[in-house]
């Protein structure tokens, strides 16, 4: 397909979803629903990741850190509030208008602070230092014996609570993810155009041009880190309230990786490719198993990793432009 | 008194492991201009083939002698087929690549071996406690490993320092192209070089073996550790390594050690424990940031590479 189809492929991919909890039920398997619902949150996370490592050129190994710590604040929350116990004097809330908006703001507060240390580098120093904070973020969560600490810490109040929304129902939440996606989505699509975008590509291409043109070259990149951040923040309160679980491991550092993935998968330096390596990773991690299972390779079946590793080595080698590139083959001259 | 010093030991301890994983990696990347995430799997391979051949065989030693060659293999084998291709990708390939080359290798060990984790019992011959510092007695085991790890050390400044081989290295962390040029067989350097790292790697595993859980994942544990010893020591830099990866053993092992209990002269015993253990697996992290506001290219930034 040429390029100029982008727009309406993504069109038929928002009937396609907003159509989908029903297709889902009339297969007669609604538990479909709750798997999408998981990829548009992995989206949001995978755009968020791009947003940097595409259009600004930082390859952030600790992406998945600003995730976990907005799906921690979203579970600490409900977990004072359940618990009945106050947290800095005050108690805990499960009211979503509130939690959300706290969820992403501390994750940009996180990315903001530890960004304005990595930035200090770049290069490989910076992929190094990513990984090391958000290891740091991972032991800390792992250290707080009060909040589940290796164990995690399971949501027993539920999911947050909107006003005239309930989120309990499945496919209620699903409609949320989606809009939250279609958001974000088009808040990056304007980042992007806009003249900030347009200075952080130039930074990505040659930094010290851009410093040369007296641009603050340190607050461009931190503002986007901070962006970034504070979208895998969003991210993270999706997914808490979407497993009403948390743990650590949301913030491991393999996680970071998988994001990494997503966005390698689907197209690095587009915003709809996230989405389709999202989708793609998602799907292989539950359905690879379940089809060597079927071809009854039982082996591969309960390591199938061992499989999506080389894959994973074989798209980096040779299909760079991921799945985005695939569909939308460049016209000349596009750069 | 005599519990701090036996904690520094112990960090000492750590911190020639985190050297042996390090070196190589911080060689790897100075002079290829390749960040190998599976480093530290070759520290897992080097474990596990240890605690594999001592169990059959009965000798620590003879499971020592298998894990050197096994590693060097294993490293050959990931160069020849992997990282050959990446020297001239982007850091981002190689990353992606070889967090590729880690999922394989675990899934890989994980069939072969199991998900128990393997454990190894320390040599009868290095059993036993010994008093080197009159009143403070330290497993033999543990002295073995620091003496090991000194020689090792300076083996390998030796190597660099004094002979052709390491002539070449030196020249071709510098420039690498220029070396490329004058006629030097640049692509079996490399290789050589590969399985060296993969060498120290693997000895540092094997020896780790009676001292913790050989397990998969033990590599990556060790990997991002070394990842903050080469920011601290700066990269492509064997002296900064080296500094570093002492640092990072001593202050995360007497963090661990002495923390809670310093935090409990001004805070409650529950509390202190707390933050004291959240505080302290931070710690190495926090000493990075520390590094990295000071000095942001590391302790011993290396001449070229490292940009």
């Amino acid at each position: 397909m040429p390029r100029s189809f982008e727009r309406p492929f993504l069109i038929a991919g928002l009937i396609l979803l907003i159509a989908f909890p029903y297709i889902a039920e009339a297969a007669g398997n609604a538990y479909f629903t709750s798997t999408v619902a998981r990829i548009l949150i992995f989206a949001i996370a995978a755009i968020s990741l791009d947003l940097i490592l595409g259009y600004g050129g930082m390859v952030s190994f600790g992406h998945a850190a600003y995730l976990g710590v907005g799906a921690y604040v979203v579970a600490i929350l409900s977990f004072h509030l359940y618990d009945g116990s106050a947290l800095f004097g005050l108690p805990g809330t499960e009211y979503a208008p509130v939690v959300w908006p706290l969820g992403v703001a501390v994750s940009a507060v996180a990315a903001l602070l530890l960004g304005a240390l990595c930035l200090r580098t770049s290069g490989i120093y910076f992929i190094m230092i990513t990984l090391a904070f958000a290891q740091m973020l991972f032991f800390l969560f792992v250290s707080l014996q009060r909040y589940g600490g290796d164990d995690g810490l399971f949501m027993f109040a539920g999911r947050s609570e909107m006003p005239f929304i309930d989120l309990e129902n499945d496919t209620v939440f699903y409609y949320v993810c989606l809009a939250f996606l279609v958001g974000f989505f088009l808040l990056c699509r304007a980042i992007v155009a806009s003249r900030f975008g347009r200075v952080l590509q130039g930074i990505r291409q040659n930094e010290r041009r851009m410093a040369a043109l007296g641009y603050p070259v340190y607050r461009y990149k931190l503002a986007a880190f901070v962006i970034a951040g504070a979208g895998a923040g969003l991210a993270g309160v999706l997914l808490a309230n979407h497993t009403k679980f948390v743990s650590p491991d949301m913030l491991h550092w393999t996680k970071s990786g998988d994001i990494l993935i997503m966005v390698i998968l689907g197209g690095i330096g587009t915003l709809t490719g996230p989405i389709l390596g999202s989708a793609a990773f998602l799907l292989l991690e539950e359905y690879l198993p379940v089809i060597f299972g079927d071809l009854s390779m039982d082996l591969l079946k309960d390591h199938w990793r061992v499989v999506f590793g080389p894959m994973l080595i074989l798209i980096v080698l040779f299909a760079r432009r991921g799945l985005y590139g695939v569909l939308f083959r460049k016209e000349n001259g596009d750069g | 008194m005599l519990l701090f010093v036996e904690q520094c030991l112990n960090g000492l301890q750590l911190g020639i492991f985190l050297f042996l994983v390090a070196a190589g990696l911080t060689l790897i990347f100075g002079i290829m201009g390749v960040i190998n995430l599976a480093h530290g799997s070759l520290f897992m391979i080097g474990a596990y083939v240890a605690a594999t051949v001592t169990n059959l065989t009965g000798s620590f030693l003879v499971g020592l002698l298998a894990a050197l060659p096994a590693a060097a293999l294993a490293g050959v084998i990931i160069e020849f087929v992997v990282i050959r291709r990446l020297y001239d990708r982007d850091h981002l390939d190689q990353v992606l690549a070889t967090f590729g080359l880690i999922l394989f290798i675990n899934e890989a060990v994980t069939m072969v071996w199991g998900r128990t984790p393997l454990f190894l019992d320390v040599p009868d011959a290095l059993k036993g406690t010994i008093e080197i510092i009159p009143g403070i007695p330290y497993p033999i085991y543990r002295i073995a490993i620091i003496a090991a790890g000194i020689l090792v050390a300076v083996l390998m400044w030796l190597v660099i320092t004094r002979t052709r081989i390491g002539m070449l290295i030196r020249a071709g962390s510098t420039n690498r192209e220029m070396v490329a040029a004058l006629g030097v067989d640049i692509s079996l350097l490399y290789t050589l070089l590969f399985a060296a790292g993969a060498v120290f790697a693997g000895f540092a595993g094997a020896m780790a073996g009676p001292l913790v859980s050989v397990q998969v994942g033990m590599g990556e544990q060790i990997l991002i550790l070394t990842f903050v010893v080469i920011v601290i020591g700066g990269i492509g830099s064997i002296r900064g390594a080296l500094v570093g990866s002492i640092l990072v053993g001593v202050v995360d092992t007497l963090g661990r050690a002495f923390l809670p209990d310093i935090l409990k002269l001004f805070m409650a015993p529950a509390d202190a424990d707390g933050i004291g253990g959240g505080l302290s697996s931070m710690l190495v992290y926090l000493l990075m940031a520390v590094v990295l506001i000071v000095r942001p290219t590391g302790l011993f930034p290396a001449a070229a590479g490292a940009r």
